[in-house]
């Protein structure tokens, strides 16, 4: 079942890009069969995202945001996955593009960061020769000392101490912090378009934390990509994003501005997410609600919504519609470019009388 | 690393003193008498209580056994002489390990001369296995879950589970007796130095025989350890960064797969030893397998004790050289 | 290769009855087949109810008294040459002369960057690690000075609660074994009791007592942490160590065992040493926070002052690096403080002040002259020379008639420090006060 979108997500902030979007998503599906039966992880997701600007993807773990973005960049199996709908990556469709093109690709205009950095690193070689790597796939003409300057130009510029000494390090020298700032180094060896960072700063403290952010914002801004980061840290959204996506169970529920996703979310799975983290500067009255139960089975994915079983406000959704039908993905009450995927006729006034109270009484006493 | 192979081999030596010295404890304390062994051999079978008691003086077993020991240790070290009967006396030079009961030659000078036959068969066979396993392995996890994986994986399987002695068995008969390939014929040890081509000819069987059995073992392994390796997230970023999938494979996924590979045979370098007995004694390889088989039988204690000596010392090497490829591999491994 | 300190913790955690930590496969479908939740929710959950359910940030009782005092705590550990002969080369000072208290029933969080010896602390107050120094009075009894028999009874007060709810639980034990181990070990039921007991705590931590029979693996990552909170209650704890209890379960998760342990320490009445290093769940958890950094305390104090009022640098920096969802959400962001480089290695640390290789005011004084943790708020202590709120720090140190000392941290020839130890693991009734220089009281 493929719910296509009246509109497809995008990010509309730019003034008007002549090309349209460097990466355009649609309608994206995909699915490992497994012995229990075909599993989707990612169904009927569409989004795309433009030169200089950050989309955002939120969720819970097993959501598919990795699944969707290694879809990007075409790192499943064949023989173990299936995917449908479109990718276009700098107007080359990449769903069905033979693997030897697809190389050219990777790593190259598009280039992706892992999380867990030591684990993403290989143990076995020197920091530089695995950039180094990277660079000579792309550029066969370049000498092995091109490629380890490059590598150690590159160390340098995501702000490793001593770069030509540190080159030659493994990755079990590096601290946790200096991993991810290799790992980011050799993204962006080759000046991709499109970087993806897949929870770049999960297992990094907050220190480390907003020295990574600032590194992937100022790199941004000097290389004017594209950019999906992938978390599940609001408060990383928050900094970094232009725009975000929710994802739940393989599927976009909402879609908006970061300032509108987090300000008039219209969705009670986004409602969930912003009520269950306690903030640092928010009142001490504010009371943390958990999303009760646990994310759904994939191989059995609830009827209708699938949120439903989790959702406290699905009694204010007149009759069993939120059990027998999927809600299609549709604008939301406000705005232009911010949609939702939920059967609530009036999720604005919800929020803002029921659920902001409770979770900001200082917020929903300045917009009373 | 110097000092950490420096420490394995004082550990090792420590471990050849306590094999040798319950070799020697078996001599006193055996089933059977190696005096009356030798003294019936040497009489043919007419020995006497007198005559007996001259064999036991002289082979020390009058003695307490560590009085022995001390004298067989100095003989390692130092040399020292060994007496037969009444007269003959030996001059045994170190590293003396004693003479055989039964052929009284040196034990040392033998097995000096059977070695290169057991190296031959251990080290070709181990290459062919390695060499063959390996890349069948590899093979194998790059398309696990297919028919022809399958096909392998179980094919394998029933393969090893066969005794190796039957196996071997089985290949000389089909080849040599059954088939009569002239190829086969001529196996045994002819040495390297004299003519290659004949040496190579004479170990072919053998080898072919460990090999196709050990690679069955190997490529299980192999095939193992790479599908846990491609499931590595330095394997995704090798692919994310655009490399073809024959250097995702054999630069960054081979070299991590070997290292549980090569942990693996340092553990059953044992294994590999005990198989070159069954090997040496199906083709007829004058190799110290064959010796140390032929001693348990008459009861040479001497060759028996010289031939364990000669396995934990061959293990002891195996696995310290293991660990150092291990270090050389894996540079997160520092050994000390 | 170096020592995992958690693989020590295995081992370890088995001998006080709780089950080894052992490595369990972690399978991709891990949250494809768990265990319906107790709360299974054939009926729409009603949002008001669960309005009611969730928690505001616990509050502070200033009146309550301590459970557990620390009194400059030491943990070092040695660290070996390679090579031949492996003599002990120097020491990891992981935990360096810290002082604190734990309210009985409340709450005091543990925070700061990984490697500050936030773990080694609360593995010291279990007794995990023998310290090297300093005491731990707990009911009367000093921790640090029992042996391990003597130990043995206090165990079951003490409790620890472990960050990784995939690898702490035994693969190979039921649920009902796991949380039953303590009762056995103790001796402190009979065997037909034990069940009973299991059930009665899975029903207390949201879990479905009838499924007492199955295997850790069966359950999700937040129903595992759940099972290890209920082996932690087993033996009605006084004061549970929760290490990075839900660092490692998904956001909406995270907040069902945070409001689950806010219930607990209501009904039961347990202490919590709260280590984190999320620092929006530690003010919400806890009334009073410790911020660490290389082994020692260097800011203590109420929620409301640590979070509002930091006068430390390193707690200020730490706070700015804190992302912010509402900030941005109104738009822009807060000014942050960058750290440059890394945490120094805790086997060298820097001479005077341990933040000074990385602190913007760092001056002389501060690598001649550890600053003292100085009591200057009524329920406020903090390390620093220059210490002040963000962006009113003083142009010269504080601390210098305290310690006899000029403004470049030498000795003044004649003076005399003020004869009053710094270190005590509570608050004293009156302060210095960083205004006046003086000391004052309430
Ligand atoms: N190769 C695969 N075969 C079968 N199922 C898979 C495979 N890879 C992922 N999945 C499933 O797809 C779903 C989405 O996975 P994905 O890794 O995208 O989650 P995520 O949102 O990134 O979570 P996390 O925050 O844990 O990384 C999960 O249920 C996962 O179990
Ligand atoms: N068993 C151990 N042996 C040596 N060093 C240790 C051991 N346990 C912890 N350490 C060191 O002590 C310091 C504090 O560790 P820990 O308390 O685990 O930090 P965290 O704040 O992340 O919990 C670190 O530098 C760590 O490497
Ligand atoms: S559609 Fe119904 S169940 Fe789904 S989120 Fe909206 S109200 Fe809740
Ligand atoms: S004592 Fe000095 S170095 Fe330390 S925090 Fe204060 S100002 Fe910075
Ligand atoms: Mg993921
Ligand atoms: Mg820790």
């Amino acid at each position: 079942m493929t719910i296509t979108s009246p509109s497809s997500p995008s990010s509309t902030t730019s003034a008007g890009d002549v090309e349209g979007p460097f990466l355009q998503v649609e309608d994206l599906t995909v699915t490992f069969p497994t012995q229990d039966g075909p599993v989707q992880a990612v169904k009927g997701l569409s989004y795309s995202v433009e030169l200089g600007k950050t989309l955002g993807i939120v969720g819970e773990s097993g959501s598919g945001k990795s699944v969707s973005s290694m879809a990007v960049m075409g790192l499943h199996d064949a023989r173990s996955s299936e995917i449908t709908g479109s990718i276009r990556v700098g107007g080359t469709e990449i769903v069905g593009l033979a693997e030897s093109r697809m190389r050219k690709l990777r790593g190259n205009s598009m280039a992706m960061i892992f999380q867990d950095a030591l684990a993403a690193l290989h143990p076995f070689y020197r920091v530089g020769d695995q950039l180094a790597e990277g660079y000579g796939i792309h550029h066969p003409k370049a000498s092995k000392r091109d490629a380890r300057r490059r590598a150690i130009e590159m160390l340098d510029r995501v702000g490793i101490p001593q770069p030509d000494r540190r080159v030659d390090d493994f990755p079990h020298q590096f601290s946790g912090g200096m991993r991810q700032r290799a790992m980011i180094a050799m993204g962006l060896i080759n000046d991709p378009s499109l970087l993806i960072a897949d929870e770049p700063t999960t297992a990094l403290d907050v220190t480390v934390q907003a020295q990574i952010l600032d590194l992937l914002q100022d790199l941004q801004r000097e290389f004017n990509s594209a950019v999906i980061i992938i978390t599940h840290d609001l408060g990383v959204i928050a900094e970094m994003a232009d725009d975000v996506l929710v994802m739940y169970a393989g599927r976009c529920v909402e879609f908006g501005t970061t300032k509108e996703i987090l300000t008039k979310p219209e969705m009670p799975y986004s409602w969930g997410l912003l009520s269950s983290i306690p903030e640092v500067g928010a009142s001490t009255d504010a009371r943390l609600i958990p999303i009760p139960g646990n994310p759904p089975s994939l191989l059995k994915p609830p009827s209708g919504c699938s949120f439903h079983p989790r959702c406290a406000h699905r009694d204010k959704v007149p009759g069993d519609l939120c059990v027998t039908q999927l809600p299609e993905l549709t604008s939301a009450s406000n705005r232009a470019g911010h949609l939702k995927r939920c059967h609530l006729p009036n999720p604005q006034e919800i929020y803002q009388t029921e659920v902001l109270p409770e979770i900001a009484p200082d917020l929903a006493e300045e917009t009373r | 690393m110097f000092a950490y192979v420096v420490k394995r081999l004082l550990s090792g030596v420590v471990v050849l003193f306590l094999i040798s010295m319950s070799v020697f404890l078996l001599f006193w304390y055996g089933p059977s008498e190696p005096a009356q062994t030798i003294c019936d051999r040497d009489t043919s079978n007419r020995c006497t209580p007198a005559r007996l008691e001259v064999f036991r003086e002289n082979l020390g077993f009058n003695n307490e056994w560590y009085e022995e020991y001390g004298t067989f240790v100095k003989g390692v070290v130092a040399g020292r002489e060994i007496q037969f009967g009444s007269t003959t006396k030996f001059q045994c030079d170190a590293p003396c390990l004693g003479y055989s009961y039964r052929t009284k030659a040196p034990v040392f000078e033998e097995m000096k001369t059977r070695m290169p036959a057991t190296f031959s068969v251990a080290i070709g066979g181990a290459f062919l296995y390695l060499a063959i396993g390996i890349p069948i392995g590899v093979a194998a996890a790059r398309r696990r879950g297919t028919l022809t994986d399958k096909a392998l994986v179980s094919s394998f399987l029933v393969i090893s589970s066969i005794p190796y002695y039957l196996f071997a068995l089985l290949t000389w008969l089909f080849l040599t007796i059954t088939w009569e390939i002239p190829f086969f014929a001529d196996t045994g040890y002819f040495p390297i130095t004299d003519n290659p081509a004949k040496w190579f000819s004479g170990m072919l069987l053998a080898w072919l025989a460990l090999g196709a059995f050990g690679c069955t073992q190997y490529t299980r392994y192999a095939r193992g350890s790479m599908v846990e390796v491609l499931n590595e997230d330095y394997i995704r970023t090798a692919k994310s960064k655009g490399l073809t999938s024959n250097s995702v494979v054999y630069k960054h996924g081979l070299r991590a797969a070997l290292v549980p590979v090569i942990t693996i045979f340092g553990i059953e370098f044992g294994t590999l030893l005990a198989g070159t007995i069954f090997t040496e004694t199906i083709f007829d390889i004058e190799g110290i397998g064959l010796w140390a088989l032929e001693a348990v039988v008459q009861r040479d204690l001497p060759v028996v004790s010289a031939t364990a000596l000669f396995g934990a010392a061959v293990l002891i090497i195996a696995n310290i050289l293991v660990d150092v490829v291990y270090s050389i591999l894996d540079p997160r491994v520092r050994l000390s | 290769m170096s020592q995992d300190p958690n693989a020590k913790v295995a081992v370890d955690a088995s001998e006080i009855g709780a089950n080894a930590a052992e490595t369990g496969e972690r399978d991709l479908s891990h949250h494809t087949d768990v265990v319906d939740d107790h709360e299974a929710l054939e009926e729409a959950p009603d949002f008001h109810v669960l309005a009611e359910q969730g928690h505001v940030a616990t509050a502070l009782d200033p009146d309550a008294e301590p459970i557990i005092s620390v009194d400059n705590l030491k943990m070092y550990f040695p660290v070996k040459s390679s090579g031949l002969i492996r003599r002990t080369v120097g020491h990891v000072q992981a935990v360096d002369g810290i002082s604190f208290q734990v309210p009985r029933g409340g709450s005091l969080g543990l925070v700061g960057e990984s490697g500050c010896g936030k773990s080694t602390t609360g593995r010291l107050i279990t007794r995990l690690y023998t310290p090297t120094g300093g005491s731990m009075m707990f009911e009367g009894q000093d921790l640090a000075k029992l042996s391990n028999s003597q130990m043995r009874p206090l165990r079951r007060d003490v409790q620890m609660i472990f960050q990784d709810p995939y690898t702490s639980l035994n693969p190979r034990h039921t649920v009902g074994s796991i949380v039953g181990a303590p009762l056995a070990v103790h001796n402190i039921v009979p065997k037909n009791k034990i069940l009973p007991r299991v059930q009665e705590l899975l029903e207390v931590v949201g879990l479905n007592p009838e499924h007492y029979n199955r295997y850790p693996n069966e359950f999700s990552g937040g129903q595992r942490q759940r099972i290890g909170i209920a082996r932690a209650l087993t033996l009605n704890p006084k004061l549970l160590v929760a290490d990075e209890p839900v660092s490692a379960l998904d956001v909406s998760i995270q907040a069902q065992v945070v409001n689950l342990l806010q219930d607990l320490q209501k009904e039961f009445n347990i202490a919590f040493l709260f280590i984190a290093h999320d620092l929006a769940v530690v003010r919400h958890f806890c009334p009073e926070v410790a911020v660490m950094y290389l082994g020692k305390i260097v800011e203590i104090g109420d929620r409301e002052t640590i979070y509002g009022q930091a006068h430390h640098p390193y707690t200020q920096a730490l706070l700015s690096a804190v992302p912010d969802v509402k900030q941005a959400a109104i738009g822009g962001r807060r000014e942050r403080i960058r750290l440059e480089g890394d945490v120094p290695s805790p086997i060298n640390p820097p001479s005077g002040c341990r933040f000074r290789t990385r602190c913007q005011f760092a001056q002389e004084i501060c690598a001649k002259v550890e600053p003292p943790l100085l009591q200057i708020g009524e329920r406020h202590k903090v390390a620093c020379h220059f210490a002040g709120e963000l962006g009113a720090h003083p142009a010269t140190p504080v601390t210098t008639d305290l310690l006899a000392v000029d403004d470049q941290g030498s000795p003044v020839p004649g003076a005399t420090p003020t004869n009053k130890q710094l270190t005590i693991p509570g608050y004293e009734k009156t302060w210095y006060d960083l205004k006046s220089k003086q000391t004052t009281g309430a």
